[in-house]
């Protein structure tokens, strides 16, 4: 005890709500038990969600890891207790606006089998990135309430030398006293933690534990458990909010963490007690995060108490231990009654964040009443905590004076809730702020959008008024050499006669030529019949055109991460923008991998049997339904119809798409990569609705046949479904012998006119001496590669 | 499962705007007691008819406009309008003036600007002047105090009486010039002279004034106590009032402006430090602007006072400083947490 008596600073504004926590102290910590099915969010953190490593029917152990972190901001999940995977789907999960989000469900069997684990013995011997990991594989994040990940916030950078660290017992929230008992009856836990963070972080001054006065008890088994270590444990006066984060280090050590900063920028790291305890039980003991303790309060509970409690958790569990009387209670909190939000339904799991849920009686916490008209008494400016005006706020809110908003700070506020508070008026000060800033960052985005769109649309523009201009000029051109022409003619009219002579020739030849090859084709689709069989065309062009998306998707994912990187240096707000981007792209990647892989494998095997298979049962199924009296089946001419227009339609995309491309490029664009797999994407597109045309106009022929043959049936057969059958399997005799091979001669039909199409742009481009040449080079390349496969099948 | 949807906070505090619209009512009772015992019961009379018509008026007015009525009286802010004006005016004033007064207070000054909240100035000043410039003779008629003169105070029936206008023209014989209106026609008398030979003067101030003010002091310090409003607006305001009357005492000469105390317990000074200038709605924002706006409040209070044409001018003062109070609100903005300086970045 250097000091005996520390000063500490005070925070502008406060309040001193109703403490109400002596109801959840009256009893010890109790283990709230395994509850049949546990819900765990992928989601329990900030930054992005886990992705799952378990698949439905898994066995999973008690400790082991079912999802993984997803990049750098992000806190992987792990099993509370064994049992089986039941689910991996969208479930209810604890969050202001009620949503669902991906869940991992397992169905406990109550065995409570433990995954082998083991801890340092001395946490000394290991480096400071060794620890971070075994903090980061233990998937903590923040346990006060934003659940920011730890092994980020741990991951402190040498340039910024840290003087402080505080960990953060305040607990000013009333009702909560999850900390508070944590204090009591882990004390121990809690400094052995401290002393992990204190050898993590090397704070050069001090470690401080900061702690409200109202938590006597806690503070005297703290200062015990602390004894001999030199870490202080500061009590200052209560009053809410001093617990934030800011208003703590305000406190603690009278200094301001800049607008826009982090702590870390004046030398300064702070974790919440909880946190604490659980990096002590990560690194000593090698459990991951799988409990925390909850505080189950409010007059609508008979027994209020602290748990431990499983993560994932249901609500409902706790709460029918805690003798929840439900005709009592309106309305149910997540977290406390100044920052918490409601609950719309008990089957929502408690998470690393939920620190307590607060049922409270109706007479507790009535409803709010109408709000009354703001008399700017300025009590809310009183209150504030950081300072602000919070009256003026919420007449620029009200008007929508975003700029004003943001003059007075707007984003500084902490939505702590104090203003509200005293507001006399029952204004909903923090709901408007709430909404304004969601405002603001929304108008924000929608402003980069139009400034981008702007910029595009400028770039047509110039780009078509220099396309007319060079127009204008080849018309000039021309016109001059037809002149010059007639002018040569007039001197010399023998030459121009030959040259004619010579053209016709030439003509006739090119005729014959083309004549020779509906012949050749004829051939090469008699040799096919004789093959008998021919193989779909897909799977080779299948594997082609994933492979060519993988490597697109792989150059996407490493521009993505460039910029990531670059975000990251320049410290910008997009950071976490960029971080998601990355992680969708190796989402997408790996999805095309496994597509692939899968595609592969199948293509191999399985074709023969099932396209066999495929017409006669797609037969049976038409006409069951017909049988059923359902006629949705659309017409064969509907169908034609609608396939060409798909076909139009697509063409006109991929005209488009390529002009994109080609603006992109014009102007160095960084997304000329995107743009480039758009045009390949509506290409596939078009072939395929190419293909499906052309394979349901060979089906439209084999009908016509097959009707025939039919009808006979029919007459002698009441049974539409034997008929049918019958129709099928004459069908499926009728199309491998004839649609085959109509389909390849269409894909080399539409093949060789791409080609042609191509060629012209190439040439179009390479006299303008256009970039694009070389790409357009390459798709001919790519395009005479699969004609000459399909050219191949059908020979 | 019809658990409410609200967002936070979930917990409120005991403040409501109508229990600090009654506190402010009954801060202004001692200094309404004061000036019953000097001057009869003329200030309840009229604290009572505005009272009923300012009601009325709101009422009228909420009607037009298609607003709750019950939900908006129940904020009690036109009582607290009704009596800032009802004690303004002087004792037992014609019913139809009083009646003017809240009618121009609640109709034009506060529900045709959008009612409670939104009004750019002090209804009950604004009313004042209007008043004050519109009939000069009754607003300027002031009861002698007790002890001045040889009869009666003002009972309540006679107060009654004179209000409804029912044998008016007694009153002149109980009517006198007020202090500050004395001291303000002195040209020729030491200060010292003139407060022997004059009839109005007590111990400090004006006789009964200095009673009156001193209750308004009582409720204002009880009101910032109990943190209906911050100390600076008020505190700014008799601040630099006393130190314009330092300056300018000089010692009591015929010239004097009067000493600091006079001017501290005279006329409408401490009414308008507690009940005026801390009208919330129409005065800055900031701790930093009330300190601006009452320091000038105090300083036009003086040099009207003194150098201009009324004898008394906090209505005049506030109603200017309605004016400013944006434009002090622009450039004192408080520093948020975080950054270096307030307003400008």
């Amino acid at each position: 005890m250097s000091q005996l008596i520390r000063k500490v600073w005070d925070i502008h504004g406060g309040i001193h709500p109703a403490e109400n926590k002596q109801q959840s102290l009256q009893s010890p910590i109790q283990a709230a038990g395994i509850p049949p099915q546990l819900i765990l969010p992928l989601a329990q953190h900030i930054g992005a969600p886990a992705s799952p490593i378990i698949s439905v029917g898994d066995r999973v152990l008690k400790g082991q890891m079912i999802a993984e972190a997803k990049g750098f901001v992000s806190a992987s999940v792990h099993a509370p207790t064994s049992g089986t995977v039941s689910a991996i789907e969208s479930r209810l999960i604890p969050h202001p606006s009620g949503m669902s989000g991906a869940c991992i469900v397992i169905d406990t069997d109550g065995q409570d089998e433990w995954l082998k684990h083991s801890g340092v013995e001395d946490f000394r011997s290991l480096s400071k990135m060794e620890l971070i990991d075994r903090v980061r594989q233990a998937g903590i994040a923040g346990m006060g309430g934003a659940g920011f990940p730890s092994a980020v916030k741990l991951s402190t950078r040498d340039d910024k030398p840290i003087e402080t660290l505080i960990l953060n017992g305040t607990e000013c929230e009333p009702y909560i006293t999850a900390d508070d008992i944590l204090m009591r009856e882990r004390a121990a836990e809690i400094i052995a933690g401290a002393e992990i963070l204190r050898h993590l972080i090397k704070p050069s001054k001090e470690t401080l534990i900061g702690v409200e006065d109202n938590k006597p008890e806690g503070i005297a088994a703290l200062q015990k458990a602390a004894e001999g270590t030199g870490i202080e444990i500061v009590p200052f006066p209560t009053k809410y909010p001093s617990g934030g984060e800011k208003q703590l280090i305000q406190i603690l050590t009278g200094k301001e963490v800049p607008a826009g900063g982090l702590p870390a920028d004046i030398g300064i790291v702070c974790q919440n007690i909880g946190t604490a305890t659980a990096i002590y039980r990560a690194i000593c003991f090698g459990e991951p995060l799988i409990s925390r303790i909850t505080t189950i309060t409010g007059e609508a509970c008979s027994q209020p108490r602290n748990y431990e409690v499983l993560l994932g958790t249901p609500v409902q569990f706790l709460l029918d231990q805690s003798g929840f009387k439900k005709d009592d209670c309106i309305r149910l909190v997540m977290g406390g009654p100044m920052m918490g939000y409601t609950l719309q339904d008990t089957a929502v799991p408690i998470v690393k964040t939920s620190n307590c849920v607060l049922a409270p009686s109706v007479a507790e916490l009535p409803p709010p009443p109408p709000a009354q008209a703001c008399i700017r008494c300025g009590m809310c400016a009183e209150a504030c905590p950081v300072s602000l005006l919070p009256q003026q706020m919420y007449w620029f809110a009200r008007a929508q004076e975003h700029e004003k908003l943001e003059d007075h700070q707007l984003f500084d506020c902490i939505e702590c809730g104090a203003c509200s508070y005293v507001c006399p008026s029952n204004i909903p000060l923090v709901q408007y702020y709430r909404a304004s800033k969601a405002e603001i960052r929304q108008a924000q985005q929608d402003k980069i959008k139009a400034e981008r769109s702007k910029e595009r649309f400028e770039a047509r523009t110039a780009r078509l008024e220099q396309e007319e201009a060079e127009k204008e000029a080849k018309r000039a051109a021309r016109l001059q050499a037809a002149k010059d022409k007639a002018a040569a003619a007039v001197s010399n009219p023998d030459s121009s006669k030959t040259d004619l002579i010579q053209a016709a020739i030439e003509r006739s030849k090119a005729k014959k030529a083309d004549a020779a090859d509906p012949a050749h084709d004829a051939i090469a689709r008699a040799q096919a019949k004789r093959d008998g069989k021919v193989e779909e065309e897909t799977p080779a062009a299948k594997t082609e055109r994933l492979q060519l998306l993988i490597a697109s998707a792989e150059r996407r994912l490493t521009s993505a991460r460039e910029k990531l990187a670059l975000a990251k240096e320049q410290g910008g707000e997009s950071v976490e923008a960029f971080a998601t981007a990355v992680i969708k792209t190796e989402d997408k990647l790996i999805a095309l991998q496994k597509e692939l892989a899968e595609h592969q494998a199948s293509s191999t095997s399985a074709p023969a049997d099932t396209d066999a298979a495929d017409p006669a049962q797609a037969a049976i199924a038409r006409a069951m339904a017909k049988r059923a009296g359902a006629s949705a089946d659309e017409s064969d001419e509907d169908k034609t119809q609608r396939l060409q227009n798909l076909v139009a339609t697509t063409e006109k995309r991929l005209a488009a798409a390529q002009q994109k491309q080609s603006i992109a490029q014009e102007q160095n664009d960084a997304n000329v990569a995107a743009f480039a797999t758009g045009v390949e994407k509506t290409q596939s597109k078009l072939d395929n609705a190419k293909q499906e045309l052309a394979e349901h106009l060979a089906q439209i022929s084999t009908k016509a046949i097959t009707t025939e043959a039919a009808s006979a049936e029919q007459a002698s057969s009441d049974d539409p479904v034997q008929a049918a059958i019958e129709r099928a399997k004459a069908a499926r005799a009728a199309q491998t012998d004839m649609s085959e091979d109509d389909k390849l001669k269409q894909s080399i039909a539409s093949l060789e006119n791409r080609i042609a199409r191509t060629q012209e742009k190439l040439s179009a481009a390479q006299e303008s001496g256009d970039d694009k040449a070389e790409i357009l080079a390459d798709s001919i390349a790519k395009l005479q590669d699969k004609l000459a496969s399909a050219k191949q099948q059908l020979g | 499962m019809g658990f409410l949807k609200v967002s936070s906070p979930h917990a409120h505090g005991p403040m409501s705007t109508a229990s600090v619209m009654r506190l402010v009512l009954m801060a202004t009772l001692p200094g309404m007691l004061a000036l019953t015992w000097f001057f009869g019961f003329g200030t309840i009379v009229n604290v009572l008819w505005a009272s009923i018509t300012a009601l009325a008026f709101e009422a009228l007015a909420l009607r037009w406009r298609k607003r709750p009525i019950g939900f908006y009286l129940n904020d009690y802010s036109a009582l607290v309008t009704a009596f800032l004006l009802g004690i303004a005016l002087p004792p037992a004033a014609p019913f139809w003036l009083i009646m003017i007064g809240t009618g121009f207070a609640i109709l034009i000054c506060k529900q045709l600007y959008g009612g409670m909240g939104y009004n750019p100035f002090n209804p009950a000043m604004a009313a004042y002047v209007m008043l004050l410039i519109s009939f000069p003779v009754e607003m300027t008629t002031w009861m002698a105090p007790k002890g001045s003169f040889a009869g009666d105070l003002l009972g309540p029936i006679e107060a009654l009486r004179y209000c409804f206008d029912f044998g008016r023209e007694a009153i002149d014989a109980i009517t006198m010039a007020t202090p500050l209106d004395v001291l303000k026609q002195n040209n020729a008398l030491l200060v010292d002279d003139l407060w022997s030979q004059s009839a109005q003067f007590g111990q400090i101030a004006g006789k009964g004034w200095e009673w009156a003010n001193a209750g308004f002091l009582l409720g204002g310090a009880y009101l910032i106590y109990r943190r209906i409003f911050t100390w600076h607006a008020p505190l700014s305001m008799l601040a630099v009032l006393t130190l314009m009357s330092l300056l300018f005492y000089d010692g009591g000469s015929s010239a004097s402006g009067g000493s600091p105390f006079f001017h501290l317990f005279s006329g409408a000074t401490m009414l308008g430090a507690f009940f005026i200038v801390t009208d919330p709605v129409t005065s800055a924002v900031s701790n930093r602007g009330r300190l601006i706006y009452g320091a000038l409040i105090g300083l036009l209070i003086y040099i009207i006072r003194v150098w201009g044409n009324y004898p008394d001018a906090v209505a005049f003062s506030v109603l200017l400083m309605n004016f400013a109070a944006p434009f002090i609100d622009h450039f004192t903005q408080p520093r948020t947490y975080g950054h270096s300086t307030g307003a400008e970045k």
